[in-house]
């Protein structure tokens, strides 16, 4: 079970949330070139490691967090800014 | 006798060094003689003319189909742990070409044709079951779906067909079609040819037929980075393991749930993310599941293996992971699934439950050929149907290899396909839940 620190409700279960991942800037699409914006639609790092991603509290307090999550061990923590994306 | 050859000249039965045969069964029975072992090891050697990372089906059979198909047998198959660690011994066996686009149909079925003789090919029981394939449809958009696939299937020659209730009832007598069920049963694709088969003897199969042909393969050996050269005209020079450095000129990454991290080593980026997903199995019952049956709306799949246990399958976990832990929350929303179809399964214990990475694409098809770096091809992007495709991508990269340039049966699934945006949409069909 994994527990997803939430800055509203606490340290609640992952299975309330929704993962959205981490964050992809959106290129311009007036100069984007095809190959920028496939990078902004398709290419995520992927990491096995720390990641900083966004979740959504669907069954609490339906907002969206940022969290730091290790992809391997799937351990989390809090980020010191806390609150929300 | 006739030589059976898999329409590929060299593929020659006689070719091995110790033959399996039911005498020499009884043989070695009797006299209490010892097998010898399926494959040699050696050890690695400076340079190879074709590295492959991952010791799975996809890296095996790639192996095997070059030293059988085109004479290169200068090749090294890598694995940072043993042959059929990874996905290759954790999917649920299930082989099916029901897809529903052109490109995968046809695909998937060169699959299962190479499939249906790889016993025979590779002297090595796979038992390989085609005891049939039901995908069930529990409301009118499923079976919009699967009339859509069966169409596209009969199209290019698959058996195929959306049949009804009363058939379902005939193929599968314990599944409640009522209208009475929570999810009622409105109808199924039924593919005859789909079954299930013996995964891990497919992956040894195809390591003794490699490295009878001259392949080394190389076990708890893990790549640790990639040499590449030339700036603008990237190419690959070398391999660098935890057992020396190897220098070579072709490496093809056949791995799964770590192909991003290997392809970030040649500095080429995937367009993939890699999902856990869940598998279990219970004990041993009698014999009472005759076909493959899955539903979409319920999220699983359920076969019974020779053994009488029944094999459950899922959709992906609902995040990126690489760990390949076990949840609780997986196995009681299976249990709460199989007990909809099958409530006489109540009492069945559950043996245990396991799971393997998944890279999922875009679109769901795989990623196969050639990058922007020269030498460094991909066979990776499997998602949750990799194991099925096996014999045909081994055979499919072993001509890119050969020839330098990927034949028409992968043409359609290149990793510029994401740039060009021709993308191979296989949601409706690649698994269930997604």
């Amino acid at each position: 079970m994994i527990l997803l620190p939430c800055p509203w409700c606490g340290p609640r279960d992952a299975s309330e949330f929704g993962h959205v991942g981490e964050p992809a800037p959106r290129p311009d699409p007036r100069t984007a070139t095809p190959g920028q914006w496939r990078a902004y639609l398709y290419l995520r790092p992927n990491t096995r490691g720390w990641v900083t991603e966004t979740w959504y509290h669907r069954m609490g307090c339906r907002r969206f967090i940022k969290v730091e999550r290790h992809t391997d061990a799937n351990e989390t923590r809090q980020l010191p800014s806390g609150r929300p994306v | 006798m006739p030589l059976i050859t898999n329409g590929h000249p060299r593929s020659r039965r006689g070719s091995y060094p110790a033959r399996y045969s039911a005498a020499g069964l009884v043989r070695r029975g009797l006299l209490h003689q010892d097998w010898p072992p399926a494959w040699q090891s050696h050890p690695v050697k400076a340079s190879y003319d074709v590295v492959i990372i991952g010791g799975g089906v996809h890296g095996l059979a790639a192996a095997y189909y070059l030293a059988a198909n085109h004479g290169i047998t200068d090749v090294a198959v890598l694995d940072k742990g043993y042959v059929g660690a990874g996905g290759s011994g954790r999917n649920t066996a299930i082989l099916r070409s029901n897809y529903l686009t052109p490109e995968g149909v046809r695909f998937y079925d060169r699959s299962v044709k190479l499939y249906e003789r790889l016993a025979a090919d590779l002297d090595y029981n796979v038992m390989f079951s085609q005891r049939g394939h039901l995908t069930l449809a529990h409301n009118d958009s499923s079976l919009r779906t699967m009339r859509w696939r069966a169409e596209v299937n009969k199209a290019e020659g698959v058996d195929s067909e959306v049949i009804g209730p009363a058939e379902i009832k005939r193929l599968a007598p314990f599944l409640d079609v009522t209208d009475e069920a929570r999810y009622p049963i409105l109808g199924a694709l039924y593919h005859p040819p789909g079954g299930i088969i013996r995964h891990d003897a497919v992956v040894w199969g195809y390591a003794r037929g490699a490295a009878a042909r001259g392949v080394h393969i190389h076990q708890h050996t893990e790549v640790t980075g990639i040499d590449v050269t030339g700036g603008t005209d990237p190419r690959v020079r070398a391999v660098r393991t935890t057992q020396g450095d190897i220098a070579t000129r072709t490496v093809l990454n056949a791995t799964a749930g770590w192909s991003t991290l290997i392809a970030d080593m040649a500095g080429v980026r995937l367009p993939i993310t890699t999902y856990p997903l869940q598998a279990a199995v219970t004990e041993p019952v009698k014999p009472f599941l005759a076909t493959v049956i899955v539903s979409g709306s319920l999220h699983v799949y359920i076969s019974q293996t020779d053994r009488g246990e029944l094999v459950f399958g899922a959709s992906v976990d609902p995040f990126t992971s690489y760990s390949m832990r076990g949840s609780f929350e997986f196995i009681e929303g299976l249990a709460g699934h199989v007990l909809e179809l099958m409530p006489a399964l109540s009492k069945v214990r559950l043996l245990r439950q396991w799971s393997g990475l998944c890279d999922m694409t875009p679109d769901f098809s795989p990623i196969m050929g050639t990058t922007p770096v020269a030498g460094f091809l991909v066979d990776v992007g499997w998602g949750t149907y990799g194991f099925k495709a096996g014999p045909v991508s081994g055979e499919a990269m072993a001509k890119t290899i050969a020839s330098g340039q990927p034949p028409e049966i992968i043409a359609a699934f290149a990793l510029d396909r994401f740039t060009a945006g021709t993308l191979v949409g296989e949601k409706g069909a690649a698994a269930v839940g997604h």
